[in-house]
Order: C-alpha cells, then sequence, then structure tokens
C-alpha cells in the first residue's frame, strides 16, 4: 500500500520502511523551537528533570517574537531567562531584537527549515513549514523539552486528508481566501488529527508566501500538519534561504486518504472569516456594511513580502480612514528592509500607517494594537476567538492583504475593487 | 480512580484564548493564571468554582494556540477532569503532560450544570442521575505514559538510567 509526503517523513525519521495513520512512533527530530511565551514553561521543565545539555546546540531555535519589545516586567524577566539559558547552552539560533522576526516568517527565511524535514515547535502555527514539504507540527512546552532533549518525541501517525485544487485564480485572491474557504467548508475541526495535504495545478500556481499563508492555518481547521508537495518553486525557495540538504518525498498514487476534495479555484472569492471563529466565512462583498477602527497588516499568516506589496498597491495614492488606524507588522527584518527598498514604506506612511517592528503583538492581543470594548478590526492574521485583539467585546474580522487595505481606506469592510 | 464532582458546562469550540487569554502568558505561576481562567466568557469563574468540580464540554475542547497555561490554569482551580465531546490535539497532548484528566463523551446535551457526576477514571464510566455513559478508552500509549508518571518523570527515569 503506498503512503503520502507526510506518512513518508514521519517513517523516514522513525527509522521505518512503513508507517500507517494510529500507529505510535518514536521520530528523530531536525529541529526544536520556542519563543517568548512557551519556553519559559518549557525551561522550568528542562531544570526539573536534571537535564544537563540540549540534543543539539544547532537544532534548538528560541525566537522572542511574542511580546516584543518587551511589553512589561514580566515578558523582559521571561527574555532575560531564555538569554542566559541559549548563552549557557551555547544555542546557535537565539533570535531577539534586531535579529529577530515572527517565528514562522523567519525560520524559512534563515534557510533553518527544509524539505523532508520533521519541525516540533512550542506554537501552534509551527504547521507553516508544511509549505516547503515538510513535517512540522506544534506541540506543548512539556513535549518540547522533552525533543530539546532526547532529539525525538512520539507521534500518532495522522490521516491525511487531500485538497486538490485546480482552475485558474482570480484577481485579488491570494491563498489566504483558499485557507479560509476550506476551513469554512470543513470547520474548525474538520481535519482534527489529520494531515492536510494540498495539491493541483492551483497549488502550484501559488507563491511561497500564499503556500506559507495556507500552511500556516491547517491548525485552524484542527489539523496536525499542512503540507505541500515539493516543486521548482519550493526549490528555488530553498536555494536562495538554505544551505542545508532537502529530501523530496511525494504521495503515492495509491496512497490513502479519509477523505479528498476537489476545489475550483476559479470560484474562490475574497473571503472574510466572521467573529469568533475562523470557519464563520464570508464573501467580502457581503459585508461592505461593517465599520471598523483598525487594521492590521501582518502576523505570521500575512507578514511577508508579497501581503506587503499587496496592501501597497491598494494604498498607493490613497488615505486610510480618518475613523480607521492601519497597523503594518513586516514579519522579519529581512521582510522589513525589502519593504522599505521598494518604496512600501512611502507608501503606507503617505496613506497614514503605523509601520511596527516585527512582533506578533496585537494578534494575540499582547500589544502594538490591542482592541477596546466595541471596536472592530480588520486582521490578515489567524484568530478572531472572543477577545483575541484585546478586550472580550471587541471584534476580528479575518482577511487577506487586499481586503484589509480596502478596507482602511474606506474604514469598513471593503473589497478592492472598489478602491 | 474515583472522581465525584459537580459540573460547570461549556459549550463546542472552547479555545485556549478563552480558557486563558493570551494577555496573561508573561506568568507561569498557576495560581495567578487560575485566576482568569474562562476570563472572556465568565469572568467570575475562578470564584464560583470549587477544587474537585469538573467541566463539560462539546466539541473541540482547547481548540487554538499550543499555550500549555491553558492545562495548568484548568488544574490551578482543583478540576480535575475534563469531559468534552472532543478535543483540539496539542491540548490533548498537553493536558496529560501536565496531570489534567481528560475523557472524549458525548453528554453535554444530557447534562445541566450544577449537577453531580461520577466518574471511574480506570474504565471511562461516566454516572449521573441513574444515567450511566462509557468515554471512548483513553489510548493505550497514553496510559503507559501516564502508568510511568507522565512524560517528564519517564524523561527523568531516562535521564537518570
Amino acid at each position: 500500500m503506498g503512503m503520502t509526503i507526510t506518512e513518508k517523513i514521519l517513517a523516514s525519521h522513525a527509522g521505518k520502511e512503513f508507517v500507517e495513520p494510529g500507529e505510535i512512533i518514536d521520530a528523530q527530530i531536525d529541529l526544536a523551537l520556542a519563543n517568548d511565551i512557551t519556553a519559559p514553561l518549557s525551561l522550568e521543565e528542562f531544570e526539573k528533570v536534571g537535564a544537563k545539555d540540549v540534543f543539539d546546540p544547532d537544532k534548538v531555535v528560541l525566537v522572542m517574537d511574542h511580546f516584543t519589545p518587551n511589553k512589561d516586567i514580566l515578558s523582559a524577566e521571561n527574555c532575560k531567562k531564555i538569554r542566559e539559558f541559549a548563552a549557557g547552552h551555547k544555542i546557535t539560533h537565539f533570535y531577539e531584537g534586531g535579529n529577530c522576526g515572527i517565528e514562522h516568517a523567519l525560520l524559512p527565511e534563515q534557510g533553518l527549515v527544509v524539505a523532508g524535514d520533521l519541525v516540533i515547535g512550542a506554537d501552534s502555527h509551527t504547521c507553516t513549514y508544511g509549505a516547503l514539504g515538510a513535517f512540522a507540527t506544534g506541540v506543548g512546552s512539556t513535549d518540547l523539552t522533552y525533543g530539546m532533549v532526547k532529539g525525538r518525541i512520539w507521534f500518532k501517525v495522522p490521516e491525511s486528508i487531500k485538497f486538490h485544487c485546480y482552475g485558474k485564480w482570480s484577481k485579488w485572491v491570494t491563498g489566504k481566501d483558499l485557507i479560509l474557504h476550506i476551513i469554512g467548508m470543513i470547520g474548525v475541526d474538520g481535519a482534527l488529527y489529520a494531515a492536510m495535504e494540498f495539491d493541483g495545478e492551483a497549488i502550484s500556481a501559488l507563491s511561497m508566501d500564499s503556500r506559507f499563508t495556507i500552511a500556516n492555518m491547517a491548525i485552524e481547521a484542527g489539523g496536525k500538519n499542512g503540507i505541500f508537495r515539493v516543486d521548482g518553486k519550493t526549490e528555488a525557495y530553498m536555494k536562495a534561504h538554505s544551505k542545508k540538504p532537502y529530501r523530496v518525498f511525494e504521495s503515492d498514487p495509491d496512497a490513502k486518504y479519509r477523505q479528498v476534495f476537489e476545489v475550483d479555484a476559479s470560484k474562490i472569492e475574497l473571503n472574510v472569516a466572521c467573529p469568533s471563529l475562523p470557519s464563520n466565512v464570508k464573501s467580502a462583498r457581503e459585508l461592505g456594511g461593517i465599520n471598523i477602527d483598525q487594521v492590521i497588516i501582518g502576523s505570521c499568516t500575512n507578514g511577508r513580502i508579497d501581503d506587503l506589496e499587496a496592501a501597497a498597491k491598494i494604498l498607493e495614492g490613497n488615505k486610510v480612514s480618518r475613523n480607521t488606524r492601519c497597523i503594518i507588522i513586516p514579519a522579519t527584518p529581512k521582510i522589513y528592509r525589502q519593504a522599505m527598498r521598494e518604496g512600501f514604506f512611502d507608501v503606507f506612511l503617505d496613506a497614514e500607517c503605523v509601520i511596527s517592528p516585527p512582533t506578533c503583538g496585537p494578534c494575540l492581543g499582547g500589544h502594538m494594537g490591542i482592541l477596546a470594548k466595541g471596536e472592530r478590526a480588520v486582521a490578515t492574521t489567524n484568530r478572531n476567538f472572543i477577545g483575541r485583539m484585546g478586550h472580550p467585546e471587541s471584534e476580528v474580522y479575518l482577511a487577506g492583504p487586499a481586503v484589509a487595505a480596502a478596507s482602511a481606506i474606506k474604514g469598513r469592510i471593503a473589497h478592492p475593487e472598489e478602491i | 480512580m474515583l472522581i465525584k464532582g459537580r459540573v460547570w458546562k461549556f459549550g463546542d469550540n472552547i479555545d485556549t484564548d478563552i480558557i486563558i487569554p493570551a494577555k496573561y502568558l508573561a506568568m507561569t505561576d498557576p495560581r495567578s493564571l487560575g485566576e482568569h481562567c474562562m476570563e472572556p466568557i465568565s469572568p467570575s469563574f475562578h470564584e464560583k468554582v470549587s477544587a474537585g468540580d469538573i467541566i463539560v464540554s462539546g466539541s473541540n475542547f482547547g481548540c487554538g494556540s499550543s499555550r500549555e497555561h491553558a492545562p495548568i490554569a484548568i488544574s490551578a482551580l482543583g478540576i480535575p477532569l475534563v469531559i468534552a465531546k472532543s478535543f483540539a490535539r496539542i491540548f490533548y497532548r498537553n493536558a496529560f503532560n501536565k496531570g489534567l484528566a481528560l475523557l472524549e463523551a458525548d453528554i453535554a446535551d444530557n447534562i445541566d450544570e450544577g449537577e453531580e457526576v461520577e466518574i471511574d477514571l480506570s474504565s471511562g464510566v461516566i454516572r449521573w442521575r441513574g444515567m450511566e455513559v462509557t468515554a471512548k478508552p483513553i489510548p493505550p500509549f497514553m496510559v503507559e505514559l501516564i502508568n510511568e508518571g507522565g512524560l517528564i518523570n519517564y524523561l527523568k527515569k531516562q535521564l537518570e538510567e
């Protein structure tokens, strides 16, 4: 019987020829990631077990991105503890301050993840790296401690669900609209415990940035991981960013899937997920009557250069509505510089946007753009749960960068055609 | 192990931002986290709940982030067990790693808030008001881990050997 990409990567890391869904395996990991929120709990467990060292100081990555630049004394003390741990254990990849970006944009850009890798991260959006043809999944701090010490971790091999996407994309539509469409279709637990595999001609047509966006939100359907076939675009991306050798796995023609969905890309519109679940998806055209107070363009979902370019194209020559604040958050220093060089910063500043340093910040209601009671935001982020961006009675509408930029100009949810 | 407790009911898709809002995640102290458990939908939950009470919920409990602060906050209130129709996968692993027991059973529609339930954790049998439901068995591998004293004790033993 054939295997899927996910099964093949898991088998290869467990030293097995064959694995099947439901099987418990003990697998070797290529990278273990934690951030300023999840590492403190991990380090407490690390001390508790009396571990002396991490399994490989080159394969543990610590990224101070959630509450940084530190929002308060507690956050500053957490970062200090992690910084001291990183120095004490000679961790190669410790990111803080000017070399730091949002973890899931930063790691691929720094070449730390390539196709065929098995990555665990104490952050649910670790599934982003599936865009590179890697198996990547979120774990809690305790599981991460185990991985950090042993270089291995147990997994239950997931069933796979295939999303075969065909047809041509409409103007403005990106990976964000596709993944919102899929979550709207299958629900926030539609892929619970499963691997979400994306393929087809419409996927090949998407940029790497769009693919990162799609893989990033696999968790919002309950998925264990999102995964893509490696193609010329993936290889070009890896060659430009990494010196690590990569391994290409492909799903066998007779691989077994729990479900196969056929998705016609030409029918996908600019989508918006309304409060308070990512599955509450409507077309942007239906929501023009909803006034907004804030727009966030950034995050591990949509803070990459393609996203900033899409926003700049719409904002150029326009101004953000007087009733709305628009905050742009380039996800990494490299993206920040590129956006600056390409003139996007002038566009954003002329439009009277705020340009933030790279941080997760407002996405999780941390800092740098919190909502008051009754306020509404359109955000290119990934979650619109109750109180996610601030007050429990504030609301978040999730969208791609084109709708976000158009909405900033209009002060209400808007389609880019209206600009 | 037998657990007897009063029920607090929650709906479907109780996400980790409800269980413990991210603004409190710079804290690691269980007591402080417990004080904000369920705050966005039930601000005084931590005052109303008593040690030994249990949570009964619908599907996809614990969806969202990987924050282990979520099971820590629930446990900090003395809640030994969550029964839900289904759990999000990262939360499922985290809860067991942190010593919070979970049982998968679809009982939320047939039980009222405040009712007393009795649960035999080893058999997964849940009894209330003369009714009886058996929860989906905990996967054998998880039972082994629990018998080892949890993942951290299992790791500790390996390091000591």
